[in-house]
């Protein structure tokens, strides 16, 4: 909502700007002939590709009874010590399994092979500099794991709180780290990241005592956007809060296992 | 930012759709439905989209952005409306449990094509 003295300059979408913004008005037919030029109907999901391979994925996972969890965030919000600590506390009683995505370097999955779980990295400049998982890269990743040794996979998506709300990896459940350095905002900014999330983990809140964070806010502001998702306020170098977040993730883990 | 792999997403499909007996065909325009809550900026795509339609048969072509508004349905009490500033609270009854109908969406609605002149069998 705008302020009266403000003025939008750019909106997201700008279909009501574009030369041809109007709806299309479509016969029932596949096609229909206009002046000098032929409509061919499509209707089409443009992700088509990525959804098809999703399924596969989900497939595979559900016939090894692996709970598979994508761990969404912006850059720098704790994800991989959030990690790190989940893991240390998880196995040896679950078997884990990591797959980080990161533009450049292995510095993430170095970090997480300390726990013993297998790590695979992707590093998406072979695929262009990628700013999100997408199923196929998935698939490619997960023929390096012995998945009938796993029970939870984990994925870590690549830093951005954009695309990777875009795209289907054939995950069970999808959790989005925001850390209380990143301001009360980011929910209502990235409503589609928040909205897509099943559960969201409030991070560093070991830091509150330095900060004007203001926790209620974003809980207000997560609970406009997505109304009763589990919201877990955790620090990741304190452990505080990790128990309620650990035993969400076990029942997660229990249910696709009873599945 | 990634519109440039749906970009070309969007030409493989447009690519796959061109009828077979259409040899001369040139894409006019790709009609498209993008959802509010979809993470693409228009602007961004049609930028893309020429740059991946360069010397195909779509090189050229419009990208025609149709949006579509976010809609949603009170599970709780049945209410329907139209989703402004992202807030998913029922605005009848205050209940959570609220339903998507649309605004996720990201699909090629039609093609339109011109077939040039001469490539069609002479009906004599």
């Amino acid at each position: 909502m705008l302020t009266p003295n403000k003025t939008l300059i750019y909106r997201h979408h700008d279909g009501h700007k574009g030369p041809h913004s109007h709806p299309h008005p479509h016969g029932g037919g596949m096609e229909t002939q206009r002046s000098g030029s032929r409509e061919i109907k499509v209707v089409r999901r443009v992700l088509d590709a990525n959804d098809l391979m999703a399924a596969r994925n989900r497939e595979l996972f559900a016939a090894k009874k692996i709970f598979v969890l994508n761990v969404m965030s912006s850059p720098g919000s704790g994800k991989t010590t959030t990690l790190q600590k989940t893991l240390s506390h998880l196995m040896p009683g679950l078997r884990c399994a990591v797959i980080v995505g990161d533009i450049c370097t292995t510095i993430d999955a170095d970090r997480l092979a300390v726990s013993g779980a297998p790590v695979v990295q992707i590093n998406t400049d072979a695929f262009g500099g990628d700013c999100h998982l997408a199923a196929h890269v998935i698939e490619r990743a997960v023929a390096g794991i012995d998945l009938d040794a796993v029970d939870l996979l984990i994925v870590e998506n690549i830093g951005n709180l954009v695309c990777p709300a875009e795209f289907d990896i054939g995950e069970d459940k999808r959790v989005v780290v925001l850390s209380v350095t990143e301001g009360e905002d980011k929910p209502a900014k990235y409503p589609l990241m928040f909205r897509q999330c099943d559960a969201m983990l409030l991070n560093k809140i070991d830091l509150l005592p330095h900060l004007e964070y203001d926790v209620q806010a974003t809980l207000a502001s997560v609970a406009q956007i997505h109304p009763g998702m589990p919201v877990f306020q955790i620090s990741a170098k304190t452990e505080e809060g990790f128990e309620a977040w650990l035993a969400w993730l076990r029942t997660q883990v229990a249910e696709k296992q009873k599945s | 930012m990634h519109e440039m792999g749906i970009a070309m997403d969007i030409l493989r499909i447009v690519q796959e759709s061109i009828p077979a007996e259409m040899t001369g065909a040139k894409v006019q325009r790709v009609n498209l439905k993008v959802g509010q809550l979809s993470a693409i900026v228009p602007d961004s795509l049609r930028f893309c989209f020429k740059v991946v339609a360069a010397d195909t048969v779509a090189d050229g072509a419009e990208l025609a952005v149709e949006e579509v508004p976010v809609e949603a349905r009170c599970n709780d009490c049945g209410h329907a409306w139209t989703i402004e500033d992202a807030v998913f609270v029922c605005p009848q009854c205050k209940g959570g449990r609220v339903e998507m109908l649309s605004g996720r969406e990201l699909d090629i609605v039609s093609i339109e094509l011109s077939e040039e002149e001469g490539k069609h069998a002479d009906p004599q």
